[in-house]
């Protein structure tokens, strides 16, 4: 805990590299939060430019496939007024034998300054903190079955947007939450945030194992548990999880963790249904469910943007007393 | 030559010896205990008082990489490593490249340790041909080139119809059958332990029913066969009762446990620290004080060192990308003398679990001073502070979490066959 600690945050405590919601703190959350607020103008004026990061290179390196997180960081990079590098790896380096760390090092050399990781391994993001340059800043874009901290914060940043508070919030989170970096990530962020009844709702295939270590609720009935939640988040299954050794068939999965507007009434009359996505309509939630007014999917996507300029920035700021009066060196 | 080591502490558990006492070598064999043989002149002579004169160390389990992967250690690298640490003895797994499945590969690996001059070393026979886990090997051929045992290493055997023709072939040649209990399907690619920790970090994990189904399954082809087995590298606190169990229902089975294993547990990965990427996996603190508890009561009989020297490279990626292991020859004897400060074990019981009990369990005169055998003899200030470094370390692989720990106890001289091997 305490190393993350100090990988992930600077000499005076502020934010330098954003790899992981644990060992962080809930004021530092806040300020995410608040930051991004502030940058949500941005995105809706005509010219959706600021200068923040002029200058700066951005570097998007990109292990595994993704189309919306890849094009969200892109599009707030810009917006920061960032230059922007996307790199897909799988498709170049690493494919010609290439190790991480020589990548790493090509990169260092054309002065880079900031590099957003998403990679399948456990752990990437930390790895390449750990070995980067001292100058660089490592946002983590998702690794392996580990963490997605900007998903955690941009859902965060959805759920005090539409009820305000959290301390008094029951928050239920649906699906697979053995292999998902996001759950995890969610967690910890309403944990943190004072979220006291965290549940997680699944078959006992897809929990993690001792999930109680979590601090959390473990229901393994949807319509128990979602009674009286305020918040539901359903977690995309995996293609390759729906048949086999895991579950029976998207059937039963349906049948019995789907979410549709019967077993929604279970929950508050305002609940709100929130989707990191891509969604798999008819599989772990009706389409009437994912498009109707309890739906914030959408949203989730455009708070996006501003959560990852909040992180970019902050995370750029540390660096910037250094910065000031020339380039390094 | 005739060498005296004056005023140790000698200690020697297989024949029930701890005193302080004179110890008397001639050409490379110990001819006496106490007071020189009538007519003896040392050519050289050892002080060493405050120290402890013990058998030199066996470790039944220690990668030396050669054949197949000089670039990670070499016989010579790896065994100037153990002298330091004080081994005189060590057992080889079968899998290096080419695999020892043929005796041309056994004889190498021992020519090259003679050769070396440093320690002894005595290979394991693969169970099948290319460890594939379908076809036997020659085993009566490759006993015959000194392997004093067969296993197949990490990788499964195909079915446990074929695990149980191996055993029965084994036991026809009186070959002990070392067995890497992990159930390949559980283990499932996992790489660390299944528990709170592995879930955290989200890395995928190894069941501790990995290692108790596949010990489970293995007893029950034991019984059935006969044939004599030794369970390598135990981790779990389950599999150790289902094996203590079995010992106490008088089957021929034995295990042992890393020395990590008795010191570091799934807490330890936090932070993604590929230095403690090891297979089977660091567990909880509760395994970790059921293998001490083991180790106390005489269900474990060896500690070994597992060593697995690597070069930088295999421990620089994302978690699950690195290779397992721990280089580990010279942190034995410190980490086991921590067991004797935790009042684990007696100074006697640790050595015994060095020596003469995984002597046993090779099946080779080694790991006693019995007047007569041959002089390998480890001597070791027991109370001297050193901190492990990088720079100071013999082996090939600087890969250990035990970088920059504190260690107390240091080999002070190595002997191996009445020559001075190792002097620090």
């Amino acid at each position: 805990m305490k190393k993350k600690n100090r990988l992930q945050l600077d000499d005076n405590g502020k934010l330098k590299h954003f790899l992981t919601i644990e060992g962080l703190n809930r004021q530092l959350l806040i300020d995410i939060l608040d930051t991004a607020e502030s940058f949500t103008g941005v995105t809706e004026q005509t010219i959706k430019k600021v200068p923040l990061l002029r200058g700066k290179t951005i570097v998007n390196l990109f292990f595994e496939a993704s189309t919306r997180t890849r094009t969200t960081f892109e599009l707030a990079a810009k917006r920061l007024s960032a230059d922007v590098l996307n790199i897909n790896i799988q498709a170049s380096a690493t494919a010609k034998g290439e190790t991480l760390l020589d990548t790493l090092r090509n990169l260092e050399a054309m002065h880079c300054d900031m590099f957003v990781v998403r990679h399948a391994n456990s752990g990437a993001a930390h790895f390449i903190a750990q070995h980067a340059a001292p100058h660089i800043s490592v946002i983590n874009a998702g690794d392996g079955q580990h963490a997605h901290p900007t998903q955690a914060m941009l859902d965060m940043f959805t759920i005090r947007r539409v009820k305000g508070e959290f301390h008094k919030l029951n928050v239920a989170i649906v699906g697979d939450v053995r292999h998902s970096r996001v759950a995890r990530s969610q967690i910890h962020a309403l944990s943190m945030l004072g979220v006291e009844d965290v549940r997680i709702i699944a078959p006992k295939t897809l929990l993690p194992s001792e999930p109680e270590a979590f601090g959390v609720h473990v229901y393994h009935d949807l319509r128990e548990g979602l009674r009286d939640v305020d918040v539901v988040i359903m977690l995309r299954l995996q293609k390759e999880r729906m048949s086999g050794a895991s579950l029976p068939s998207e059937h039963e999965y349906f049948q019995r963790y789907g979410l549709t507007e019967e077993k929604l009434a279970l929950a508050k009359p305002d609940v709100t249904v929130m989707h990191p996505g891509p969604i798999n309509r008819g599989v772990e939630i009706d389409s009437v469910v994912a498009d109707g007014p309890r739906s914030v999917i959408l949203q989730q996507v455009s708070h996006g943007i501003a959560v990852r300029m909040a992180v970019m920035s902050m995370a750029m700021q540390s660096h910037l007393p250094e910065a000031t009066g020339g380039r390094r060196e | 030559m005739k060498i005296e080591i004056k005023q140790g502490r000698v200690i020697d558990p297989a024949n029930g010896i701890d005193a302080t006492q004179d110890l008397f070598i001639s050409n490379g064999h110990i001819v006496a205990l106490g007071s020189a043989p009538p007519g003896y002149v040392a050519d050289q002579s050892i002080d060493a008082s405050d120290q402890i004169v013990c058998p030199g160390f066996v470790d039944l389990r220690a990668h030396l990489r050669e054949p197949g992967e000089e670039h990670k250690g070499t016989i010579a690298s790896e065994t100037r490593a153990a002298a330091r640490g004080g081994i005189t003895t060590l057992c080889c797994p079968p899998n290096t490249h080419p695999i020892i499945d043929t005796p041309a590969v056994a004889e190498l690996v021992q020519r090259h340790a003679d050769l070396a001059g440093h320690a002894r070393v005595v290979p394991l026979a693969a169970l099948t041909q290319q460890l594939a886990g379908t076809a036997i090997t020659e085993m009566h051929a490759l006993k015959m080139a000194g392997c004093v045992g067969v296993s197949n290493a990490m990788r499964p055997v195909a079915n446990t119809l074929i695990l149980r023709r191996a055993m029965e072939y084994a036991a026809t040649y009186d070959l002990t059958v070392f067995i890497h209990a992990e159930d390949y399907e559980l283990a499932n690619n996992g790489c660390v332990h299944e528990g709170a920790v592995g879930s955290r970090l989200g890395l995928p994990g190894i069941p501790t029913a990995a290692e108790t189904v596949a010990v489970a399954s293995t007893l029950a082809l034991v019984e059935e066969t006969g044939a004599r087995v030794h369970f390598s590298l135990i981790s779990s606190q389950r599999a150790l009762q289902k094996i203590s169990r079995a010992k106490y229902d008088g089957l021929p089975v034995s295990c042992d446990v890393s020395a990590h294993h008795l010191h570091l547990t799934e807490v330890d990965l936090l932070g993604f620290n590929s230095q403690c990427h090891v297979r089977p996996p660091l567990r909880t603190q509760r395994d970790l004080e059921g293998l001490r508890k083991g180790l106390a009561d005489g269900a474990i009989a060896a500690i070994c060192s597992d060593h697995q020297p690597h070069e930088a490279d295999a421990k620089l990626a994302p978690f699950s990308a690195t290779e397992a292991g721990i280089s580990a020859l010279e942190t034995l004897l410190p980490l086991a003398l921590r067991l004797v400060d935790d009042n684990v074990l007696s100074m006697p019981q640790m050595i015994a679990s060095l020596t003469h009990q995984p002597a046993a369990i090779l099946g080779i005169k080694a790991g006693t001073l019995a007047i007569g055998h041959r002089a390998d003899i480890c001597i070791f200030d027991p109370e001297r502070y050193w901190m492990l470094d990088e720079h100071s370390m013999l082996s090939r692989g600087r890969n250990t979490p035990f970088l920059n720990w504190e260690m107390k106890g240091e080999v002070t001289h190595t002997l191996l066959r009445g020559k001075t091997v190792y002097e620090g």
